[in-house]
């Protein structure tokens, strides 16, 4: 417990707020995030969690609090300014855009250019080679470069996304529900890449609402509930079962329980 | 060896895939139909005069289909692009008739006037957030009436005087305007600013960066603006390439018929959609090409032509087109739809 706290924050959020008009979408919210670490957000539908990494990744900005990163106080303009910063997300919706190709895909919004302006062009050789090889790196191996990515299997889409935020040098990777629409394999495949992320140094954070998905990759785990942090512990202070009872909103469950009980 | 083999197969399928997968396929079927069809019904469309009108023909909309074309596989409309190029040419009449000055200062301000009206739209669009049918349908509306008003205020006429012989415009005419000798043909220069553009378009769709954002800002704009594309500058720029079409045509219709007809243009817009549709745009953006544009221009020009060359009524130009759009459409549709199917893992 004491090596682990010894490793600097990346990402260090005080008493954050967020409104979205009168509704209270987070209200005084403390979370760490550190490098070689696995942290899992957990909640309900609605509790917050979308929102708490939308502030983090530079798509709204919250309204009171403090985020730190590397220690600096920021407020992020954009998606881009975050990434300046080495904060990637994956998103729900993967950020891909489904008629382009995997390639076009994977170099979107920081492509290679080669030659002088105004003959600057898209290089497209190297990109297609490097993204073939990032992905091979990462097992996935594809037919065909060129294909639109929209016929990329669910699971397939996710490590596109991944392996194009390692390669871009991402210090903090933010993964919104990669395994939600996903069936029980793929979501195996995805896990082992978030492994994968956070042996390599990267601070990752995960959302998700099973709690049987987070336990297998966690290293410290947040549950929200209502925009309420309701719990904030390390895995070595947390059993599986402490986990499931509070996602589910421990006494409510309990009263579930009785009122089932046949 | 069997994953060799496997691959191998995979390759030699997609070379067909690839190629149909490409979106000009619907347009290269309707353009072969119409050419065989009409060099059969009125085979006088073969000569090569012929051939050059039709190709000028084709120009003159397809100089307007490269913008629009990267428009709509950016995602957006410009209802207001047919009147914006009589604009554009009023513009350089007008201003440069009234001051007296050289009409290459015309030229130039009416440059600045097109790519300000394009950057109007895209800022508009932005700001509002109203989908661009509407926006545009607005611009399109104040610059018909601005045309015929303004017009009328400066000239006291519908039309703005002959500036032919003004200094400056033989040299702007033959720049815009002239046409050339090819083994005892005239061909205007027109076609060579449209083939330029078709050849700009292109490679800047298929090989800048710019293009890779136009394609995404088009398919999915949230997710483009989360990996860092800049969305409001992309969408600007397109409609300022707009702009800048409109006024290469706007200069040529000057330089062709030394005067403007402030009422010219309406209903031009929806020309210009049909040929970037009939090219195989989405509707819905984030797919197409610029040289299905030009096919879907050059078919355009086959059918306006054929009907004079095989004599027929002139109103049976419409129905041929609105045929062609539904057949072109539909095979983009079925051929996307064959070639798009998840593959079985
Ligand atoms: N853009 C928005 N505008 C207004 N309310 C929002 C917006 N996004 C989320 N909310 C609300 O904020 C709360 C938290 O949503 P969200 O962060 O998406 O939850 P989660 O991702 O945990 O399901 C919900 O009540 C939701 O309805
Ligand atoms: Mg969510």
């Amino acid at each position: 417990m004491t090596d682990a706290s010894a490793v600097p924050a990346v990402v260090q959020l005080s008493n954050v707020s967020k409104y979205y008009g009168n509704i209270c979408a987070l209200s005084d919210i403390n979370l760490t995030v550190r490098r070689g670490e696995v942290t899992c957000i957990l909640g309900d539908n609605g509790a917050g969690k979308s929102t708490l990494i939308k502030i983090i990744s530079g798509m709204h900005p919250h309204d009171a609090g403090v985020v730190r990163v590397h220690g600096k106080d920021i407020h992020f303009a954009s998606p881009r300014e975050a990434l300046d910063f080495g904060i990637a997300t994956v998103y729900q919706d993967l950020a891909l855009v489904p008629l382009m190709s995997v390639w076009r895909n994977f170099f979107l919004g920081s492509e290679i250019t080669t030659g002088m302006w105004p003959f600057r062009r898209l290089d497209v050789e190297r990109m297609r080679r490097v993204a073939d090889e990032e992905l091979k790196n990462l097992g996935i191996d594809l037919p065909d470069i060129d294909a639109p990515i929209a016929q990329l299997s669910g699971g397939e889409m996710q490590v596109v996304a991944i392996a194009r935020a390692i390669h871009f040098g991402a210090q903090v990777l933010i993964l919104d529900e990669p395994t939600a629409a996903l069936g029980v394999k793929q979501s195996g495949v995805v896990l082992k890449y978030i492994a994968a992320a956070r042996d390599a140094g990267l601070g990752v954070i995960f959302i998700s609402h099973n709690p049987h998905h987070a336990y297998l990759v966690g290293d410290h785990f947040a549950v929200l509930n209502l925009g309420r942090m309701e719990l904030d512990a390390k895995r070595a202070e947390l059993s599986i079962e402490q986990l499931v009872r509070h996602m589910a909103g421990g006494a409510e469950l309990q009263a579930l329980e009785h009122e089932m009980h046949r | 060896m069997t994953s060799q083999l496997a691959s191998q197969r995979v390759a030699r399928r997609s070379s067909l895939r690839i190629f149909l997968m490409r979106p000009e396929v619907g347009s290269l079927i309707g353009a072969l139909i119409v050419v065989v069809f009409f060099s059969v019904m009125a085979p006088s469309i073969r000569h090569p005069g012929s051939v050059s009108t039709v190709l000028y023909q084709s120009s003159t909309l397809g100089i307007m289909a490269v913008g629009v074309a990267l428009l709509m596989i950016g995602g957006e409309f410009d209802l207001s692009a047919g009147v914006a190029v009589i604009t554009s040419a009023l513009a350089a009449s007008m201003f440069a008739y009234q001051l007296g000055t050289n009409v290459w200062v015309g030229v130039g301000f009416a440059l600045l006037v097109s790519l300000a009206i394009g950057a109007f739209n895209g800022w508009l669009l932005v700001r509002t957030g109203l989908p661009s049918f509407l926006v545009t349908l607005g611009t399109f509306l104040m610059l018909q009436g601005a045309n015929l008003a303004v017009t009328r205020l400066v000239t006291g006429n519908v039309a703005t005087n002959d500036i032919s012989n003004m200094a400056g415009f033989n040299s702007a005419r033959s720049i815009f305007a002239s046409t050339f000798n090819v083994g005892g043909t005239d061909v205007s220069v027109s076609i060579l600013w449209w083939l330029a553009l078709v050849a700009l378009g292109t490679w800047i769709l298929l090989r800048t960066r710019v293009g890779n954002w136009i394609f995404a800002v088009g398919g999915n704009a949230r997710s483009a603006r989360a990996v860092g594309v800049p969305i409001v500058q992309t969408k600007v720029g397109l409609f300022m390439a707009v702009g800048l079409c409109a006024w290469i045509s706007g200069m040529h219709q000057l330089f062709e018929y030394n005067t403007v007809q402030s009422g010219g243009g309406v209903g031009l817009e929806l020309e210009y959609i049909v040929a970037a549709v009939v090219g195989g745009c989405l509707l819905t953006g984030g797919y197409g090409s610029v040289i299905g544009a030009a096919i879907g221009a050059l078919i355009f020009g086959v059918v306006s032509q054929g009907v004079v060359y095989a004599d027929w009524n002139p109103d049976w130009f419409k129905f041929f087109l609105g045929a062609m759009l539904l057949l072109a459409t539909l095979v983009n549709m079925l051929v996307r739809h064959q070639v798009n199917r998840k593959q079985p893992a």
